[in-house]
């Protein structure tokens, strides 16, 4: 799954980055690491980005970035 | 004894800088505010301390300039101390960058910082256990109001005499970052204990404010009664202001006897003073309040959120909307803000695109002749079709340009209740700068005028720029005003009264005269100290191409208003 499709307040956990290093290094620059749970807090209108809760952070992503962020539900 | 602050945006550390060194950085409660480091002489217990402010990071192994730009600092500058400012309120994260500084082999001080926003979130941190654990000292700080701030830096000073090396420090085998987050998030689990968290008006105002409709409204709302605010206050103040100094003005040039040399250069110099006083510092100084408060309040990331879909339709993601709202205050910060995009292009369309918003200085031609002429509708007219203008050439620069970075990722800080000592030193701070660079330029550019006046060198100045001012149907005699204008913006407005012989614009120039030329001087060449910031960012290349661009997007919006306005009126 994608964290695109995700819907809102479900926590899910991040397995992998697609799209290179260079995503991968960034999202860890602020603090976004493969493992972490996360979850949708909004969606912005229009193609906008998403607001993920992360680490009791707010974070906002945007569509391109978060379609290339794999996830999966918790058991 | 040199003592560097390091910390992740957002975590204090320009505050921090700002309670001991008076007002030099600019906080934000925004990522990247802080672009480059401030340094500032402070004494403490008798010892002078040379403080660096060094720019936000999120790790010292960042790709970003303005992490780079720590990191290089750290690198080859002989710091004899390090203070690591950790926000309390996200212990795991803030000690992901504190465990890289305890790798450095050089005497660390970690502060607390956000003592009280931890509180409110219900976390109770071991300052103490933490202390012993990392095996540097940790003390408590609210650098927002002031406490623990003495005992911080008494702590440093310490701390570099001593001159601790890394030796005994804790998570020296830590290696790459995933590492450092495993292990933050473990010290952080150990030492600090979640409590009750008290929900507040604060935890519940992003479901007003981030709402997919309420969300915009409550930012045009936002807009609409700061722009009321800043031209309500204005123009109380302008009018009253204007008076007093047109009759000290009369009262300065009398002895000199009417037409005289003398009598022309003190109504030259006077009209630059006036100019400054009456006209430009009664819009600047409510802005720059108005917008520090959004700014400390937390607003400004929250708006990047809202605007991203928007952006993108310009070739830019959300985080670009920084540029252009700092635009709106003054270009010089705006462009040098575009340093915390990642991609070159980014930075470019940024910088080019915020040249064209319309600073305070232009603001103050707009408010002086759009809406005091005009009428405030005219003047947000103006802005809108500003705004019309940066997307149209947004677009095109994408055409040549294409986008192809991922998009938006960006921290969204909790609200903070703003310290008006912040919000006051930071307006002052940039107002300043106008009063010390700008007003005396005005004042100088004002005489210089009203010489070449009586000589008459400036017909022919008016004359090389008779073609421009032809196509656009102005007045020869704008000629003048508009070269100015390069120096300074609002020379574009001060001048104007010289160059028609009166300051009365409404006679001398028609409805659709005064928005053609307040369109032309919003959109071309932007003033000499942004040009001289854009080199720095950009090179010379870059300068001279974003020149060239807003010259011809200048010339374009200015026809296209002139046809339409001559239509309608």
């Amino acid at each position: 799954m994608r964290l695109i499709e995700i819907e809102q307040n479900t926590w899910v956990q991040v397995t992998g980055v697609k799209g290179g290093r260079g995503l991968q290094e960034k999202l860890i620059q602020y603090g976004f690491f493969i493992g972490d749970r996360v979850r949708v807090l909004r969606r912005a209108p229009l193609g906008g980005p998403l607001l993920i809760e992360v680490s009791g952070r707010e974070m906002a992503l945007g569509r391109g970035v978060a379609e290339k962020i794999e996830v999966e539900f918790l058991p | 004894m040199r003592c560097a602050l390091v910390g992740r945006p957002n975590c204090g550390k320009s505050t921090l800088f700002n309670q001991v060194a008076g007002y030099k950085a600019e906080t934000g409660n925004f990522h990247g505010t802080t672009v480059t480091f401030t340094a500032s002489k402070v004494r403490v217990m008798g010892t002078v301390l040379d403080l660096v402010d060094l720019p936000g990071a999120y790790t010292l192994s960042g790709a970003s300039p303005a992490e780079r730009e720590a990191q290089r600092y750290l690198d080859r500058e002989p710091v004899d101390v390090i203070v690591g400012v950790l926000d309390a309120s996200r212990l795991a994260q803030s000690l992901e960058l504190g465990l890289e500084l305890l790798q450095m082999d050089k005497p660390v001080v970690l502060a607390l910082n956000m003592l009280d926003e931890a509180a409110r979130l219900g976390l109770h941190i071991d300052g103490s256990g933490l202390a012993e654990k990392l095996g540097v000292p940790v003390l408590p700080l609210v650098a927002s109001k002031g406490r623990g701030v003495r005992n911080l830096f008494v702590a440093a000073l310490d701390a570099a005499k001593k001159g601790q090396s890394a030796n005994h420090r804790y998570g020296l085998d830590l290696r790459t970052p995933q590492e450092r987050h495993a292990a933050g998030a473990e010290l952080a689990a150990a030492f600090s204990r979640q409590g009750e968290r008290h929900l507040n008006w604060r935890d519940r105002l992003d479901d007003l404010i981030l709402h997919p409709v309420w969300g915009y409204a409550v930012l045009l709302l936002i807009l609409y009664i700061f722009f009321q605010t800043v031209y309500g206050l204005g123009s109380a103040l302008e009018t009253p202001l204007l008076a007093v100094f047109e009759a000290i003005t009369g009262k300065v040039a009398a002895p000199f006897g009417e037409g005289s040399f003398w009598s022309q250069l003190v109504i030259g110099t006077m009209q630059g003073v006036t100019g400054g006083v009456a006209i430009v510092l009664p819009y600047l100084l409510p802005f720059l309040l108005g917008l520090g408060l959004l700014e400390d309040i937390g607003y400004l990331p929250r708006v990047a959120f809202l605007m991203d879909a928007l952006m993108h339709r310009i070739g830019l993601h959300g985080k670009a909307i920084v540029p252009f709202i700092l635009g709106y205050g003054c270009n010089v910060p705006a462009v040098m803000s575009t340093r915390t995009l990642e991609e070159p292009r980014d930075r470019f369309m940024a910088a080019a695109l915020a040249t064209l918003v319309p600073c305070a200085a232009r603001l103050a031609v707009v408010f002086g002749l759009v809406a005091f002429y005009l009428g405030p509708i005219a003047a947000l007219g103006l802005y809108a079709f500003n705004l019309f203008v940066i997307a149209l050439t947004g677009r095109l620069l994408t055409r040549l340009m294409p986008e192809d970075t991922p998009g938006l990722i960006l921290e969204i800080p909790p609200y903070r209740v703003p310290t008006l000592r912040n919000v006051f030193n930071k307006a002052w701070f940039r107002v300043r700068e106008f009063v010390v660079e700008a007003w005396p330029a005005l004042i100088a550019g004002s005489a210089v005028l009203a010489v070449l006046n009586f000589v008459n060198a400036a017909r022919y100045i008016d004359l090389a720029v008779r073609p421009l001012t032809w196509v656009l149907g102005l007045p020869a005699e704008v000629g003048l005003p508009l070269i100015f204008g390069i120096l300074r913006k609002e020379l574009s407005l001060v001048m104007l009264g010289q160059a028609l012989g009166t300051m009365d614009f409404g006679s001398a120039l028609s409805t659709v005269q005064l928005f053609t030329y307040s369109v032309f001087v919003v959109f071309y060449v932007p003033c000499l100290a942004t040009l001289m910031v854009l080199r720095r960012e950009l090179g010379n290349k870059g300068m001279l191409w974003i020149s060239g661009l807003t010259v011809v997007v200048a010339l374009a919006a200015a026809l296209v208003s002139r046809l339409v306005l001559s239509l309608v009126v």
